[in-house]
Order: structure tokens, then C-alpha cells, then sequence
């Protein structure tokens, strides 16, 4: 881990320690303003447990031109960025974080085109539905370890991660209340519920805490239509295509559209906030991972109305593209934070369990 | 409408935007004239954190109840007498009705901070500090149309006949005046004028660091004053604490006050203690140590604790100067080697029975036999690593100001000036007039800063 980048939030660190007037914003001065010095660890924790609500740099008497030029949200972003690089797994891995975007990009298109070219060729015997184009055996060679494989990554990512930063024994109540905060979007309601600063300077608004949240329920129904669906095609014998009113589509649709309107608006936003307040280098792979979920969301809803066309040859490849490449990106990607951010929240559940 | 306002109100802190928000919300058109630039906009403001407040019951973040006469005696104690007590009892009484007014016009508050629970009966913390108090009024400023030209400073306010008629200010260079029925002065006090300060106080003031803003330089107060508006208060009274000697020369706000001296011992640069640093607990101690750092040589001292101290107070901006003997950490402080060791053992010597040490409270762990003694939390500084801080006269106000009455009008002799009138430190004088009390700068200032806007807006209206 760069020490630069350490030191230079360190610095921000022990300046805020010494004012606290943000202590009511986040989680992250409760937990700033209990330790004296700060190993590397903690200021680790710290810069997972920050959501960039930004309201402490607005809040700020010491940001640029003032000659302590606090940016904290900037800072912690950088810390953040560059541990996710350093708890990668496979350990050269990281450095696709580096270049999210365009790896991205090509991961997307290269698997395309092997869908693409796997439905044009190896086409089933028989089938219905999507099984028509590509085989349900073909699907789950595919798509099982491309599910696994990450997820395994990412279990190693953060168990080195817990290890790092100091985090000692959890308790489920710890995940549920970490798990509450998430769902809540605790840390973007700026202490007083007013929401954060992100789109229009020091304005509260709840535009983004909103957004993450239509995204991250649209997420996780997409998620669990899938679950659904294997569920009912290995416990029942009940095979895709599913019929309106069962449980794949009932959770999927809605989950589609609120995860398309979610990251929508999330890259919208993204567009209007100041990018010196993240990490300006993580901002083209933010993006690209944003406009990537909203192509996830987008084709599978298009792939739903299209149904029974002739479209369904192209657009079958193109969705299950965007969902392997999300799949297979999801150590390497935005998508990381979320386990990483769920670690941090355990911490401080289990901190204050501890101390209750 | 930046030509021709019906009020003008100069400066851009809590009392400014208390003033120009409640003259706005009664239909007057109202221009902010603030010197600072708009990352600096605020003035002190920017550095307050809480809001003194009475109250008969729990209220928004305040619990139990705070009386107006104690919050009275709580300020007499601070101004030894030297209050007057119709304003300060107005300031006091209306405090409580600010605090549902604040919230209403965008400040949020939040709980008493980590180690400032003393104050969470009386204090209320603004979430954010000043800065994010200062925010949501520009905010809701906004929304009532108040205009506010930012590097716009005022050079003169022509007074004719117990009127103000023109308002001259600068903006990119470029002088403009301007005549609006009202004009309510908010711009603090001259404490970031070092020559002023200097010839107030003599050469010493030269050394001084302003723990505020850059920008309170007193123009409209000496403008003022020079055309014989009635003044309150001696420009050779400031409010000043020890900071840590480090600190940038303007605008170190909080972060750079040093609460280790209680722990400590304190020497000059020649290396000897002059004063029990033991003397009371530190919130009722700080003000007293700028006045004192300020008598010494070159106006700067030195803290000196040793390991088992180091955490028993809060954290500050900078890191100690640390060593392993006395003497190396004399030399990186670039102090006569010889002297501090000599106070050093000295101090140790006179330590006595260290047993009944309590940081938080008078212990009455003293020392026996030496001048000046230290009273209380007296332990020999033997344990390294031995820690240095240098300690510098860190000036928050000054007390020169605009006398007013209680609707916040300044005056010339015993004529009141038809259309001019004073809120926040520009005017605290008239209530302050020696000492401070956590909190009640902001008190006066949206308290008076709110019945300016009224009677500025009653005028023009």
C-alpha cells in the first residue's frame, strides 16, 4: 500500500481529531475521534467505513485555499481505492482497479462475442425460451465458476482485509446491524437526516442515498430471481421460460427497473459532483461500472420484451455478456466496495456491541 | 438590485445572515457586502461550533434546563461585573426562542462533542461547526432573494446629520456607492489588522497569532468611530489564549488550542517557569495563558510533559517535539540546555507525594518550595520520551466596538442614527466587557443580528 497515500490521510486524520466538529455526520469521526494515533490499519477501516457523503469537506473551515487543504473525502477515497488494489486476489489482479474502464470495456465485448458466437454455432438440439439459443448445460459451465471463482476471490480479498485492520471476532448481530445500516443507507442520511452533499456543493439532498438504494434492492431481486430460478429448475423440474406471475418474474422485473433507474441516476449524478472530492483516478472505472449494471438491468428487460422475436439472437448474447462480465469483474470493480464497506460497518457494530 | 437595496449589511457572519434573512422575510430587499472571498466567506463564524442557549426545558440537543439567572451568573463570573445587564439579559432571554428560529432557517444540531460534555446542558453544537451553520443561512438567504457581493469591502460610510447617506465599497478594484435606506454593520471586530493591534497593544502584538479569520481588519469599526459613532469597550483588550506556537499566523481556528498545560511545566525561551501551571482546571485557565505568553520574551513559551502524560489531554493539530532526555528535546525546542534542565530538576525536586493524582479534577498534587509553585497535577516530568509543545498568544477578539441599544441602534453622543445599526462582535463589546463564555458570540450575534434585520427592515419598509 502506497505510504504516501496513508500518510497524507493520516495528516487529515489528526487534524480532524484535533477539531470534531463533524462528529455527528457518519460513522467515520465516532470512529476517528476514539483513537490518538493511527496505524495503517485504521485509517484502512476509516476510508472503507466513508461513503463520500462529502458533508465534512463542505462543513470544512481548513479545505483549500486554507493552508491545512483538508479534503478528507478525497483522501479516504484514495486510501480506499488503493486497498482494494492491495487486498486483491490473485494478488496481480489488482491491478486491474488501475484501469477499470477500459478492462471493462474489453472484458464486455470479448465475452459478447463468445456468447454470441457460441448461440450462432453450438446450437441446442432442442430447448425453449433462452434454452432455444444457448443450452441450460452450456449456461451453467459458463456461468458457475465465472459466479464462483470471484466470489472465492473476494472471500480471500477480505479475509486479508479483516486481518489488516485489525478486526477481531464478529457476532451475526454484528452482520445484521451492518447490514441494517446498508439497507438504510445510514451514512448518506448526514446525521441529521437531511441526506448528503454530493450534487449541487453544500445542498442535503437524498438523490444519491436513493439512487444506491434503487440500485441496491434492484440488485439484490435481480439477484434473487436468478436464485429462484434455480431453485425451481433443480428442486422443482420447473424450467425456464417462466410465466409472468411466478417468482423469477415477480422478483426480477421490478428488481430490473429499479436497478435500470437506480444506476441511471447514480451516473447522472456522478456527473455533477465535483470529482476532486473522490479519487479522481477512480472516477472512468466508477462510471464504467455504473453504466454497466444499467446494461445488465437495461438488456435483461429488453431480452423480457422481446420474447418470442427474432431479437432474442442478439440480445441474449448481449445480456448474458454484460451479467458474466459483472460476474467475472466483480473482484476487480466497483463492485468490490460493497464487501469491503460491509466489513468496515461489522467492525463498528461488533466496536460498539463491545463497548455498549 | 445590487445598486439600489433598501438594506445593506456588511459582513457575511452568523449576525450578517441573521440580519439580512430576517429583513428579507419581511419584504426588504437586502445586499450582504462580505470582504472575504466565498471559501473564506463567514468571518469567526466559521470557527464557532456552538450556540449558548437558556432554556426552561429539554430543548432540540440541550438537556435538563438552563435559567436565565444562571446563565447570568454564569456570565458575570467570565466578565467579573463588566456586563451590561439589560442587553445581557435580553441576549440571554432571547436565546431561547433563536434556537427553534436556527433550526427553522437550516442549522442542524447534534450532540455535546467527545470531550466537550460540560457543555451539553448549555452548549448547543451546530453539526458541522460554524462553517455548516454559516451554509444553510447562505442557503435560505438565497431562497429570499438576499444578493451577496463576495470581496466586496466596504471603505466608508458617509454620516450626515445622524444618517448614514452612501456606502462606499471596492470590488476587483473598482470603487461603487451606493445609498440604502438601512444599514446594518456586522463585521466583526480589527483583531486581523496586526498594526492596529500593535499600536493598541505595543511592538509585542507583532508577534501574535489571529486564531480567525484574515479578513476582520475593522475598516467600517474605525470608519466609525472616527466620525464619532458612540464606541463601547478599549482597543487595548483582546481575547487571547496560549495556541500552539505552530500555528498559521490567521485562521488556525480550534484545532491549534493546547490543552496540555495543566500537565505540563511551562518555561520561557530563557528556560524558567513563570507562573503555577497547575493554577485551576483548563477551560477556566486557557483565556489567562495568552495574556501570559504574551509577558514573556518574544512573546512564545514552551510546554514540557513527559510520557505518562501525553494522553490525559486532546489531541491538537500538530505532533509534539519529542525526545529521549530532556536535553535533546531542549535543543530541537533550541533552548539553553543548561537552564531547562536545571528547571527541570528543580520542578522534580519539589514534587512531592504524587499518590492522589486526578487528572480531571483540582488533586492538589503541589509542589513545596519553589516560585512560582504548580498547585495542582504537580508530577516530576521523568518518564521518557519527554514531549515539547511551543505555546504563542493566539488573539480570538477584540472588545472595541459600536455601542447600541436594545434594538441594536448605534448612536452618535445620546442621538440615535436614524438608519444604522451594529450585531455580533462589532457590537459584543457592548455587552462582553472582559472575559469570555463558551457559546455566547454566537448568542449575541444571532440575537442581535435578528433585531437589526427587524428594525432595519421596519425603517425601510
Amino acid at each position: 500500500m502506497p505510504t504516501d497515500l496513508i500518510m497524507e490521510a493520516r495528516r487529515q486524520a489528526e487534524i480532524c481529531n484535533a477539531c470534531r466538529y463533524c462528529e455527528g455526520y457518519c460513522s467515520v469521526f465516532p470512529a476517528l475521534h476514539r483513537e490518538r494515533a493511527f496505524a495503517d490499519g485504521d485509517i484502512t477501516h476509516l476510508a472503507n467505513l466513508c461513503h463520500n457523503c462529502r458533508g465534512c469537506y463542505y462543513a470544512c473551515q481548513y479545505t483549500a485555499p486554507h493552508e491545512f487543504d483538508l479534503n478528507l473525502p478525497k483522501a479516504l477515497a484514495e486510501v480506499r481505492q488503493e486497498s482494494w488494489k492491495t487486498h486483491a486476489w490473485p494478488a496481480g489482479f489488482g491491478q486491474l482497479f488501475e484501469r477499470a474502464g477500459s478492462v471493462l470495456a474489453l472484458v464486455l465485448v470479448v465475452a459478447t462475442a463468445c456468447l454470441f458466437a457460441l448461440a450462432q454455432n453450438i446450437n441446442p438440439a432442442s430447448g425453449e425460451g433462452f434454452y432455444a439459443y444457448i443450452s441450460h448445460g452450456l449456461m451453467i459451465v459458463i456461468f458457475a465458476p465465472a459466479f464462483l471463482l470471484p466470489l472465492a476471490a473476494i472471500g480471500v480479498s477480505i479475509k486479508s482485509y479483516w486481518r489488516n485492520t485489525g478486526g477481531g471476532t464478529v457476532q451475526l448481530s454484528d452482520v445484521l446491524a451492518a447490514a441494517r445500516s446498508a439497507g438504510r443507507m445510514k451514512n448518506l442520511e448526514g446525521g441529521h437526516g437531511d441526506g448528503c452533499n454530493f450534487e449541487e456543493e453544500d445542498r442535503f439532498s437524498h438523490a444519491r442515498r436513493y439512487a444506491h438504494q434503487a440500485t441496491l434492492y434492484g440488485f439484490l431481486l435481480c439477484f434473487a430471481s436468478t436464485s429462484s430460478g434455480t431453485v425451481l429448475h433443480y428442486g422443482f423440474g420447473l424450467e425456464a421460460p417462466y410465466a409472468l406471475f411466478s417468482l423469477p418474474k415477480l422478483l426480477g422485473i421490478p428488481g430490473g427497473i429499479l436497478l435500470c433507474l437506480g444506476t441511471g441516476a447514480l451516473a447522472y449524478l456522478k456527473t455533477k459532483a465535483n470529482p476532486i472530492l473522490g479519487a479522481p483516478k477512480a472516477w472512468g472505472g466508477e462510471m464504467a461500472f455504473v453504466l454497466l449494471l444499467f446494461a445488465v438491468s437495461a438488456t435483461g428487460l429488453l431480452l423480457y420484451a422481446a420474447t418470442g422475436t427474432a431479437a432474442v439472437s442478439a440480445l441474449l448474447p448481449l445480456h448474458l455478456g454484460t451479467v458474466l462480465t459483472f460476474f467475472l469483474l466483480a473482484p476487480f470493480s466497483k463492485m468490490a466496495h460493497g464487501f469491503y464497506r460491509m466489513a468496515a460497518l461489522t467492525k463498528e457494530a461488533a466496536h460498539e456491541r463491545e463497548n455498549a | 438590485m445590487a445598486d439600489n437595496p433598501d438594506i445593506v449589511v456588511i459582513g457575511g457572519g452568523n449576525a450578517s445572515l441573521c440580519a439580512a434573512i430576517t429583513a428579507a422575510e419581511q419584504g426588504a430587499r437586502v445586499l450582504i457586502l462580505e470582504a472575504a472571498p466565498k471559501a473564506y466567506r463567514g468571518g469567526n463564524s466559521r470557527h464557532t461550533r456552538n450556540f449558548r442557549c437558556m432554556h426552561a426545558g429539554p430543548l432540540g440537543p440541550l438537556v435538563d434546563s438552563y435559567s436565565e439567572e444562571e446563565y447570568f451568573d454564569d456570565l458575570l463570573k467570565v466578565t467579573g461585573g463588566k456586563t451590561d445587564e439589560h442587553l445581557a439579559r435580553l441576549a440571554i432571554r432571547t436565546s431561547e426562542e433563536c434556537l427553534p428560529w436556527m433550526e427553522a432557517h437550516g442549522v442542524r444540531f447534534q450532540p455535546s462533542l467527545s470531550g466537550t460534555l460540560s457543555l451539553a446542558r448549555t452548549n448547543a453544537f451546530f453539526l458541522g461547526g460554524g462553517k455548516g451553520l454559516v451554509n444553510a443561512y447562505y442557503r435560505t438567504a438565497d431562497s429570499l432573494g438576499v444578493v451577496v457581493e463576495y470581496e466586496a469591502e466596504v471603505t466608508h460610510l458617509e454620516l450626515e446629520q445622524d444618517e448614514i447617506v452612501w456606502v462606499d465599497y471596492l470590488k476587483n478594484g473598482v470603487s461603487y456607492r451606493i445609498s440604502p435606506k438601512s444599514v446594518v454593520v456586522a463585521s466583526g471586530g480589527f483583531q486581523a489588522d496586526v498594526d492596529w493591534l500593535a499600536r493598541a497593544w505595543g511592538p509585542a502584538a507583532e508577534n501574535f497569532l489571529i486564531r480567525g479569520t484574515p479578513y476582520n481588519r475593522g475598516v467600517v469599526l474605525a470608519d466609525l468611530l472616527d466620525q464619532d459613532v458612540e464606541q463601547v469597550g478599549d482597543q487595548t483588550q483582546c481575547h487571547a489564549v496560549a495556541i500552539d506556537g505552530r500555528a498559521p499566523k490567521f485562521d488556525g481556528g480550534i484545532v491549534t488550542r493546547l490543552d496540555c498545560v495543566p500537565f505540563s511545566i511551562v518555561l520561557n525561551k530563557n528556560g524558567e517557569r513563570f507562573y503555577d501551571e497547575g493554577e485551576d482546571v483548563w477551560p477556566k485557565r486557557y483565556a489567562i495563558w495568552g495574556r501570559l505568553v504574551a509577558d514573556q520574551p518574544d512573546q512564545v513559551a514552551y510546554a514540557i510533559i513527559d510520557a505518562k502524560s501525553l494522553n490525559l489531554f486532546m489531541p491538537s493539530v500538530f505532533p509534539p517535539i519529542k525526545a529521549d532526555t530532556i536535553e535533546d528535546l531542549a535543543t530541537e525546542m533550541d533552548l539553553p540546555v543548561s537552564a531547562v534542565r536545571a528547571t527541570v530538576d528543580g520542578f522534580n525536586a519539589a514534587c512531592g507525594d504524587t499518590s492522589g493524582f486526578q487528572p480531571t479534577e483540582l488533586d492538589g498534587v503541589a509542589t513545596g518550595g519553589i516560585v512560582p509553585a504548580k498547585t495542582n497535577w504537580a508530577r516530576p516530568i521523568t518518564e521518557p520520551p519527554f514531549y515539547g509543545y511551543s505555546l504563542r498568544t493566539g488573539v480570538t477578539f477584540t472588545y472595541l466596538g459600536l455601542r447600541v441599544d436594545e434594538n441594536a441602534q448605534c448612536a452618535i453622543g445620546n442621538r440615535p442614527i436614524g438608519n444604522l445599526w451594529a450585531a455580533g462582535e462589532t457590537m459584543a463589546g457592548s455587552i462582553l466587557g472582559q472575559g469570555y463564555l463558551a457559546g455566547f458570540g454566537v448568542t449575541i450575534g444571532t440575537v442581535f443580528g435578528r433585531i437589526a434585520g427587524r428594525e432595519a427592515a421596519k425603517h425601510a419598509n
